[in-house]
């Protein structure tokens, strides 16, 4: 086709490399009814649209929702091929979360007494209830550092909305909480908490706990894109925050002493109050005077404003993703 | 050749003074160890530790419905990255690429879990290429009985670090292949499998052509080109040093390359 357009080239417009190389042969041009407009121009006249443009945010959230079930079923087989090599296979979803709360009981339930003005029956569950909320937010900002910066090939091979990956992350976390679920509840009974009324809160408190993750995951995973070296820097971060938000002791009674207004501040940490809801759910010996006041306005507060302004800052990179 | 009425001339794709350039972490210098890490932080400098490769230089280029247009070039020439800025999943460093629709590229590969059985692997697939469920539902038969995994066994129900490297990529291409483009982009797709595999592809992406507005075909293989493509483009350290139909493209190519 562009041979024979060729030798009557436009001269308003340059159409490819004819001066960029020695010996170049130029033999390409629009033909004529097009000549002299410019690439602009040219797109404009037939409805062509810029590549790899980011969507307007309605439009953003339309595309993700399409996607709802690639990003099910890629969280689903992540977790899946986790344990896929394992004799045990799937059993270790269960085995897992298990093996770490005994680790935690026997340091800090047997070696060190951190069950400070908690009586046993309370203490062990408060302390596997902790491990277990707390790591669903950890693994879920370790996997959303890496979100994009772990997954590139993806990323550079296939067009989807980029907030799928870090959302699919999440997602695998919280079915893998789920699992986690299955051995709480065994302990707590164990430890003399039957079920209840009070047990429906866990519902309410997950989905909370789920959009703080998920906006946690989204902010990382933009950090993480342009800062890889974030995922080594991010497990010590998030260790100081376990120590700083009570998974093995309790903040009122550790801080007991201490001025009202230390105590009230070190309560309203997102994971401390994740946490304190979900033993307040589950745990018959956890009172609500273990709760700061307005707590639900709180959990709801972190939930709403860390998604909304994860999914928005994440967004606003979106046709930069892939980028080295 | 191609020869186009000025009527029927519709641009797809148009590429506009189109840079690419790509960004590495820790390649700055030769020196890979921790002192040489730690002075690359200690000095000051923009952007430390990253070293910028200029992978496509002012391309421009309008492609037309109904085109099959090869891409060739020596190895790290720039080709497979022009692709995926089509595609738009490569940003633009400047320039801009206008396209009709979402032009995608043929490969799901990324994708995939080896970890994971081969039918999990095709709904994956076809969901992550944007496919819904109903559709996959549909071609999911098609997909298998096409990738021939099947012909030996029930290979389909085994995690896919199970098959061999033909059988893997088999079934790579014909997930890929299931799905219907606008714009579709080969990128070296044609020398998978077996000869009897190779023959099936080469009919699949026919059609493919025959449904696509455009196609854009990688390949080192000018036997392949010359069986598929009416126009070349010959990209040669990033930059397009000639645009034009096969046959005049080829011949300079082979002059070049001493073929």
């Amino acid at each position: 086709m562009p041979a024979q357009a060729a030798h009557h080239e436009d001269e308003g417009f340059q159409p490819v490399s004819e001066t960029t190389h020695d010996g170049t042969v130029a033999l390409s041009a629009f033909p004529p009814p097009d000549e002299g407009l410019t690439a602009a121009q040219l797109a404009d006249k037939y409805g062509l649209t810029v590549s790899g443009a980011r969507p307007s945010l309605v439009e953003y959230v339309r595309q993700l929702w399409d996607r709802r079930h690639f990003i099910l079923a890629f969280s689903q087989a992540k977790l899946t091929a986790q344990y896929s090599q394992a004799k045990l296979g799937q059993l270790w979803q269960v085995a897992t979360p298990l093996l770490n709360a005994a680790v935690y009981y026997f340091i800090f339930g047997v070696i060190l007494h951190a069950s400070r003005g908690l009586p046993q029956e309370v203490y062990i569950p408060f302390l596997v209830t902790g491990v277990f909320v707390f790591t669903f937010t950890q693994s879920s900002i370790m996997t959303g550092v890496r979100a994009i910066s772990g997954n590139l090939g993806l990323v550079r091979a296939l067009h989807f909305p980029r907030a799928s990956l870090p959302i699919s992350f999440a997602l695998q976390q919280l079915q893998q909480l789920l699992f986690s679920m299955i051995v709480l509840f065994v302990i707590v009974i164990a430890f003399g908490s039957y079920p209840g009324l009070s047990w429906l809160l866990i519902l309410p408190i997950l989905v909370l706990q789920f959009l703080f993750n998920t906006g946690l995951a989204l902010i990382v995973a933009r950090m993480g894109s342009k800062t890889p070296d974030l995922a080594q820097l991010m497990p010590f971060i998030l260790r100081t925050w376990m120590y700083m938000s009570g998974v093995m002791f309790s903040i009122n009674h550790m801080l007991a002493g201490r001025s009202e207004a230390f105590i009230r501040v070190m309560q309203l940490n997102p994971a401390a109050i994740y946490m304190d809801l979900m033993r307040f759910a589950l745990i018959d010996g956890y009172g609500a005077s273990n709760l700061p006041p307005h707590v639900w306005a709180v959990a709801l507060f972190w939930s709403v404003v860390v998604f909304a302004g994860g999914f928005v800052y994440f967004w606003k990179a979106e046709e930069r993703y892939g980028r080295g | 050749m191609a020869e186009h009425n000025t009527e029927d001339a519709v641009p797809t794709v148009i590429a506009d003074e189109l840079h690419i350039v790509y960004r590495v972490h820790g390649a700055k210098t030769g020196k890979g160890s921790a002192t040489a890490a730690l002075s690359r932080i200690v000095k000051r400098g923009e952007e430390r530790g990253v070293r910028k490769v200029h992978a496509v230089k002012g391309v421009s280029f309008v492609a037309y419905r109904g085109e099959a247009i090869g891409l060739i070039g020596s190895n790290g020439s720039g080709k497979s990255t022009l692709l995926r800025a089509i595609a738009g999943l490569l940003p633009a460093e400047s320039g801009k690429v206008y396209t009709n629709g979402q032009p995608s590229l043929l490969g799901v590969n990324a994708a995939l879990m080896n970890d994971l059985t081969g039918e999990r692997n095709v709904i994956l697939g076809g969901l992550a290429m944007g496919m819904s469920r109903e559709e996959i539902r549909e071609r999911y038969q098609s997909i298998v009985d096409f990738s021939g995994i099947n012909e030996k066994g029930d290979f389909i129900t085994l995690p896919m670090r199970t098959y061999s490297s033909g059988m893997a990529a088999r079934l790579r291409f014909s997930i890929a292949a299931a799905k219907d483009h606008d714009v579709l982009m080969i990128d070296e797709a044609l020398a998978t499998g077996d000869r009897k595999f190779q023959k099936r592809s080469e009919e699949r992406i026919r059609e493919l052509r025959k449904e696509a507005g455009t196609v854009f075909l990688v390949s080192h293989n000018n036997k392949s080109i010359r069986d598929t493509c009416d126009r070349v483009l010959w990209l040669e350290r990033g930059e397009l040093r000639m645009d034009g139909p096969t046959e005049e493209v080829l011949k300079e190519y082979e002059k070049f390359t001493g073929k």
